[in-house]
């Protein structure tokens, strides 16, 4: 039988405020256990929630960045469950009037054709804690320094149908709020974390099947994969006259498979009442312009203005937007260098090949965006070829020197005196007659060899343009 | 409405209250009253009246994104029953 996939995401992103969502204690990634964790986020009796404003303007800004309906009256409220890493017994949360309403954003495919996903909502709540629990015998620790940290849960209509579009989400997403500044959004770290809705139905169908929820996922790859295995199990169970069981599953990448996490699942029941110890936010209109003038450029508006300013193909525009920082380098580079299209193509070529080769990102280039430049200015200035400035591209990655001074060093520097060439292409028409005498007889295939030897000969030194234009003159 | 046994049960697991067997009864009595007390605001017609999601009809006051707060750590460790290595040790938890 032949099935498709209905898939729906809910992303945590950990907003990146000074302190946390509900009290003054500072919210930073990586401090000692407990050290960011008071009197308040532990819970302490007679202690009282004071909502954070930061939180709530970078709500409004995701929110206007996909365009949705912002909420002028949000409420919070008590999700109850009892876990040691949630010392209130209860997360606040926001159910039925999120800050953010219905948005969307678009998405990019593989072969270029572009998708819009909806979001049905953004809600701002807390984070719990940590728990450990490897190293104590029979007991588990519990760090709070991430209890109360503020979140925002940003939850997909169903409308993604395979693993690379949920990808294409996930990355696109995580580049809009990057572009916002309101979250560091690493995936390894946990400030962006993913949950994944999976059901799948005979193709045609219109009625959703049972889905299955897989929980904290923590990278791009093993959404991809973990959605892909789970499809496949569900397919199997099917298949072999089963039913697929509504539950939480966790993904194992060692093994490429999800597993149930509850042997027997309790139906969960939350008792969600609204938070007594808050009141309802309200925001006027003044409140949101205000963020709204203060957006950046988005990402889908920068490439517009990437292919428009710099006559940049869809695709390249595409690649150098895909972060801020990608986009900051390239627009460093092209501003410095004068010439948007020679940066587009060393940025997106070399470049990023060797990003990719070492694993790195961006920020990590061991080419800061001025050398980078130094280098393409000279190309342009004709002081060496486009050839033999990968050779100093290579050089620039072990040696620190300025470009000019490797260039120097490595006598890289082009050959434009006449006389010179001339020399070349004399020796060049004196070793090749055969050729020279087929060009003569207008095959006009051979030049490309000839100017091919005598830059050979001069090590790619030469200016390929007068040895060009030199044979042309001298083979009449 | 009225609340049978097992219903107080599964609230009072919920909960994370223990109700002993001699108890059940009782409270289900007083859980089914106060049902009753809420059937009856019920049938108020409320039409035209916008729901409130706090009693008080004010608007909550924002807070300024600073630290205020320092790190207490030793002290408040010296309220939990058991702490090692910064961590509050707890009963073994596992799904």
């Amino acid at each position: 039988m032949e099935w498709e996939t209905v898939i729906g995401l809910e992303v945590h992103v950990s907003l990146s405020t000074k302190s946390k969502l509900f009290s003054g204690t500072a919210s930073e990634f990586g401090a000692e256990p407990n050290t960011q964790a008071n009197i308040f986020d532990l819970a302490l009796p007679g202690t009282l929630p004071v909502f954070n404003e930061e939180a709530l303007k970078m709500a409004v800004r995701f929110g206007l960045a996909i365009g949705a309906e912002i909420g002028e009256r949000s409420v919070f409220d008590r999700k109850n469950y009892f876990y040691p890493d949630l010392p209130k017994g209860y997360q606040v949360t926001q159910l039925d009037f999120p800050t953010v309403g219905k948005g969307a954003l678009t998405i990019t495919l593989e072969d270029g054709t572009e998708k819009v996903i909806g979001v049905t909502r953004a809600h701002i709540e807390e984070n719990a804690g940590k728990s450990l629990h490897e190293e104590f015998s029979g007991q588990s620790g519990i760090d709070l320094n991430r209890a109360g940290e503020p979140l925002l849960e940003i939850v997909s209509e169903p409308e993604i149908t395979n693993a690379k579009e949920a990808v294409a989400y996930l990355k696109k997403l995580h580049s809009i709020v990057r572009y916002l500044d309101i979250s560091d959004a690493i995936m390894a770290q946990g400030s962006m974390r993913c949950d994944v809705n999976v059901s799948i139905r005979p193709k045609g169908e219109t009625e959703l099947g049972t889905r299955t929820e897989i929980k904290n996922i923590n990278s791009f790859r093993f959404v991809e994969k973990a959605i892909n295995s789970e499809i496949i199990r569900q397919q199997e169970v099917i298949e072999d006259g089963g039913e697929v069981v509504q539950e939480t599953r966790r993904y194992d990448a060692n093994k490429d498979i999800t597993t149930s996490m509850r042997s027997k699942e309790v139906a969960n029941d939350y008792r969600y009442f609204p938070e007594p110890d808050l009141l309802p936010v309200v925001i006027d209109e003044s409140f949101i312009s205000a963020i709204k003038a203060e957006l950046p450029e988005l990402p889908d508006a920068k490439k517009e203005r990437f292919m428009q300013e710099f006559s940049l193909s869809n695709y390249d525009a595409g690649v150098l937007t895909a972060t801020r920082e990608m986009a900051e380098y390239f627009e460093e580079v092209a501003k410095n260098c004068g010439d948007a299209k020679l940066a587009a193509n060393w940025v997106t070529g070399d470049l990023l090949a060797l990003l990719n080769k070492n694993d790195m990102e961006i920020t990590e280039s061991p080419i800061r965006s001025e050398r980078l430049a130094t280098l393409i200015s000279r190309i342009k200035d004709n002081t060496i070829s486009g050839k033999i400035a990968k050779t100093v591209f290579e050089t620039m990655l072990e040696d620190d020197a300025g470009v000019d001074e490797i260039i120097e060093k490595k006598g890289l520097k082009q050959v434009t005196d006449t006389g010179e060439i001339e020399k070349l292409v004399d020796e060049v028409i004196a070793n090749n007659p055969d050729q020279v005498q087929q060009l003569k007889d207008g095959k006009e295939q051979v030049l490309g060899f000839l100017v091919g030897q005598a830059m050979k000969l001069s090590q790619g030194k030469a200016n390929p343009g007068q040895v060009n234009q030199l044979l042309r003159e001298k083979i009449q | 409405m009225a609340l049978d046994k097992s219903e107080v049960e599964k609230i009072a697991q919920l909960a994370r209250l223990h109700i002993s067997e001699a108890d059940a009864e009782e409270v289900a009595n007083r859980i089914t009253d106060i049902l009753a007390l809420i059937d009856q605001m019920q049938s108020v017609d409320t039409e035209s009246v916008e729901p409130m999601a706090h009693p008080l009809d004010v608007v909550q006051r924002l807070r300024a994104d600073t630290v205020t707060e320092t790190d207490n750590r030793d002290e408040l460790q010296t309220l939990a029953p058991e702490a090692q290595d910064g961590l509050y040790l707890v009963p073994k938890v596992l799904e």
